[in-house]
């Protein structure tokens, strides 16, 4: 699914506390993040497109984040987490598990199942700061290919360059042209990578 | 009251707050979070913990005078008080849910009965500051001026 590189990034805050999800809302909101919160990992799951049952739903709402809350009735911030590692569609969606008390072996536990971070309760706005760059890491296969000016090639499935993919290349790139425009063009046309 | 007494009285008021413990940083926190887009963000995220509070009050006097006490569940109550105690700055409150789990853990029905008073005193301490700080609130906006921001 394409994504404009400009788009909101979406976040899915579970949590049973009323409390609590009207706070991390807030400090999602005004780290310019959209925000759905749900009360049970369940509901999250359900959110997610996954039933409980494993098998996909079609309307999948695209999440780049879930930060849920570790003790939670029924199934636990942790269960979410494996669920989520778990599940082809959505192990690559960044997870981040938050706790009001700090017990070490949970901490370890949580971030040896996949969980990016672990935040204390009350979360602040510094710990949301650190969501970005996860958020930036988990962004679609494709999306990361058009801001490297890249494309895959319909025909032979190879990634091409369409444009330099650093600054340094796209100044030595803009010499080259004017040096040895011809050379360039045939090292594109061949479908090579490298570029000088 | 002019404007400007209104405001110093807020100042003098929270500033005491902070001071003595009953309210900390946390509070601060949620006060930054509000803005003209959710300008009764606190007042609503305090209504929550009134309720909240009250509710697990009630259950927690109930659980504690049982012929048998359920110490896992008067436990569950007080990590949950802790925790949206935490959540507002209610910082006294928190200190005594702290105490208090360590007597359910030791399974003392006294000294969680004793904790029970005292979580009951500052929560009843900390809801009435809240309610003047509020109201102090709405005589500054009524005169026609900004609240003071403490940070």
């Amino acid at each position: 699914m394409a994504v404009d590189a400009g788009a909101q990034f979406h976040v899915l805050a579970v949590d049973d506390s009323l409390m609590d999800r009207k706070l991390i809302e807030r400090l999602l909101k005004t780290s310019s993040y959209q925000v759905t919160t749900v009360d049970s990992g369940s509901k999250a799951l359900e959110f997610l497109g996954l039933r409980e049952d494993h098998s996909p739903d079609h309307h999948e709402m695209e999440v780049n984040l879930v930060i849920t809350d570790y003790c939670m009735p029924g199934m636990t911030g942790y269960d979410l987490l494996k669920k989520i590692k778990e599940s082809s569609s959505l192990k690559d969606i960044p997870v981040v598990i938050m706790s009001s008390e700090n017990v070490p072996s949970r901490i370890n536990r949580c971030l040896e199942e996949g969980a990016e971070e672990f935040f204390l309760k009350p979360v602040q706005l510094s710990d949301v700061k650190r969501l970005r760059p996860h958020l930036l890491k988990g962004k679609s296969k494709d999306q990361q290919l058009q801001e490297e000016g890249k494309e895959v090639d319909s025909n032979t499935n190879a990634i091409i360059s369409t444009s330099n993919n650093n600054n340094k290349s796209k100044k030595r790139k803009a010499m080259d042209e004017e040096i040895a425009p011809v050379r360039t063009r045939l090292r594109f046309s061949t479908g090579s990578l490298t570029i000088v | 009251m002019d404007l400007g007494s209104l405001q110093r009285r807020y100042i003098d008021f929270t500033s005491a707050l902070l001071r003595e413990g009953i309210l900390d940083g946390q509070f601060t926190q949620l006060q930054q979070l509000q803005d003209e887009s959710n300008p009764d963000f606190v007042l609503e995220v305090v209504t929550l913990f009134f309720e909240d509070s009250e509710k697990l009050l009630n259950e927690l006097s109930r659980t504690l005078e049982q012929q048998v006490v359920d110490f896992k569940k008067v436990d569950a109550h007080v990590h949950q008080l802790k925790g949206s105690s935490a959540s507002i700055g209610a910082q006294k409150v928190k200190d005594v849910c702290m105490a208090f789990r360590n007597y359910c853990e030791e399974m003392n029905q006294e000294g969680c009965l004793n904790c029970l008073r005292q979580v009951k005193d500052q929560y009843l301490l900390v809801k009435n500051k809240l309610e003047t700080l509020f109201m102090l609130e709405q005589q500054i906006l009524a005169a026609g001026g900004s609240i003071p921001m403490m940070w």
